[in-house]
């Protein structure tokens, strides 16, 4: 029964630092079953040695929560952009190729540094205000039908995997992608959210905002959550239109 | 208004891509299209339009200053995106790529074309009519530049219009972003079979 031991290959696109030069190393581990790319990954650090034998540095990335709800450990898994503790081994094309999402600041190796959407997250206002100097007491309820479908939206993991393939979003244009976008339909049509959306609305209109989306509809195909993220830009459209009526033709106050 | 450039720009861009420029897009090639009924018919329809009042503020209004801002503006969209077509290729995702493409092949076909039509008979008095559209289409060159030009153009207003209809809010579900789809791949055929008939005509004389 002495059965070749079998191997997983791994093609790694490293850097060492943020401003050094990205290269690739190729890697042979062993195979077990059931193994995710973090597994993968982790049996790297365990034994950093690279296909060639030589010893190298562990590689570096980033994970949180391993059940796809954080988003930490997005990274481009043959060719496509997605959460690496959720990628098997056994659906992938081997070679496996590894890269970092470069719409992003790498930090290290596959660690990319995701600030700007967490910036623009602030910059729209995306929560529900209800911290204040007195209790503001209970909102309203809403409606099951919409809180389901909210739910939906609030899914969002700001994984960053949306903004890798917007065409819109790089180095040249300061488009904050469609997940902040979603986000402000989410708050919006909270019943109490729904009382900053004049300021949300400010914001998305500000420059970098909902009009950089080019409708290349990229983002709706590959978000790991399904979130309808075309659906919510065309539904801001239609709010932007009348929002910038309002804002332009309307009285001294709208929401 | 200052911070908010942006978004009455881009706005704007869209706007202008549909009225005043898609309509006359439209009406140009409807007009084009009597070649095919023969030179006398095409000459009539050139010349009601030719001997519109107010021809020139006409055209500097709805034409001119449209095209340029829609132009210049859009050529600075086209060149902030990175195209990723071929890593993502979704339908939509070409249709992307295609527009930015078909945007920069009319422009340059757009400045030929008034080129040797419109600013030809303002400088040198050439005058616009069958005859003139025959002789620079006899060429097979300029035939095939003639036909690239018009698809594309017309490709560039279709798809265009899609996105305006999204742009502006009206077509927000799937469903009808689909249907609107459909709705422009017929406003494509349609006014491509237009211009390429008129073409025919007027290069067979
Ligand atoms: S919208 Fe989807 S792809 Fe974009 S950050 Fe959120 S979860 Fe990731
Ligand atoms: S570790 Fe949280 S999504 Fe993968």
């Amino acid at each position: 029964m002495a059965e070749k031991q079998k191997t997983i290959r791994l093609i790694i696109e490293r850097q060492d630092s943020p401003d050094s030069k990205p290269y690739d190393e190729e890697f042979e581990i062993p195979y077990r079953k059931n193994m995710n790319v973090i597994s993968a990954l982790m049996e790297i650090r365990r034994n950093p040695v690279n296909a060639k034998g030589e010893k190298t540095t562990p590689v570096h990335w980033e994970m949180g929560c391993l059940e796809e709800v954080c988003g930490a450990c997005s990274m481009v898994i043959n060719g496509k952009p997605q959460q690496s503790c959720s990628s098997l081994i056994d659906q992938l094309e081997q070679p496996v190729r590894l890269a970092p999402m470069r719409t992003f600041p790498v930090i290290r190796d596959l660690a990319v540094d995701r600030s700007r959407m967490f910036d623009s997250l602030k910059k729209v206002k995306a929560w529900v205000p209800i911290d204040g100097t007195y209790d503001i007491g209970p909102g309203p309820r809403m409606a099951e039908s919409k809180r389901q479908w909210a739910y939906e939206l609030s899914k969002c993991m700001t994984c960053g995997v949306c903004l890798e393939a917007c065409p819109n979003v790089n180095s040249q244009s300061n488009f904050i992608g469609p997940a902040p976008l979603s986000q402000v339909r989410l708050f919006n049509s909270h019943p109490t959210g729904s009382l900053h959306k004049k300021e949300r609305m400010d914001a998305l209109l500000g420059d970098g905002g909902l009009q950089g989306c080019g409708n290349s509809q990229n983002c709706v195909q590959v978000c790991p959550k399904g979130i309808p993220l075309t659906t919510s830009i065309a539904a801001l459209n239609r709010e932007a239109s009348t929002h910038s009526f309002k804002s332009f033709f309307g009285s001294d106050y709208h929401n | 208004m200052a911070e908010n450039r942006e978004f009455f720009y881009r706005r704007l861009h869209s706007l202008l891509g549909v009225i005043p420029i898609g309509i006359f897009l439209m009406q140009h090639l409807f007009v084009n299209h009597l070649s095919t009924y023969g030179p006398e018919a095409f000459n009539k329809g050139a010349d009601f339009l030719a001997n519109l009042p107010f021809r020139l503020g006409l055209e500097f209004v709805v034409i001119y200053i449209p095209i340029l801002f829609h132009a210049i503006y859009g050529v600075y969209i086209a060149f902030t995106a990175k195209p990723n077509s071929v890593r993502y290729g979704y339908f939509r995702n070409w249709m992307f790529l295609l527009q930015r493409i078909t945007g920069i092949v009319t422009l340059i076909f757009i400045v030929w074309h008034v080129w040797e039509t419109r600013l030809a008979n303002a400088i040198y008095g050439t005058e616009i009519n069958f005859d003139l559209m025959a002789t620079i289409l006899s060429s097979p060159f300029m035939f095939w530049f003639y036909i690239v030009g018009v698809v594309s153009t017309v490709f560039h207003f279709a798809n265009g219009l899609w996105s305006f209809f999204v742009t502006w809010g009206i077509t927000v579900s799937p469903r009808s972003q689909k249907i609107m789809t459909y709705v422009t791949v017929g406003v494509f055929l349609l006014f491509t079979y237009m211009g390429i008939a008129s073409l025919i005509a007027f290069a067979q004389g």
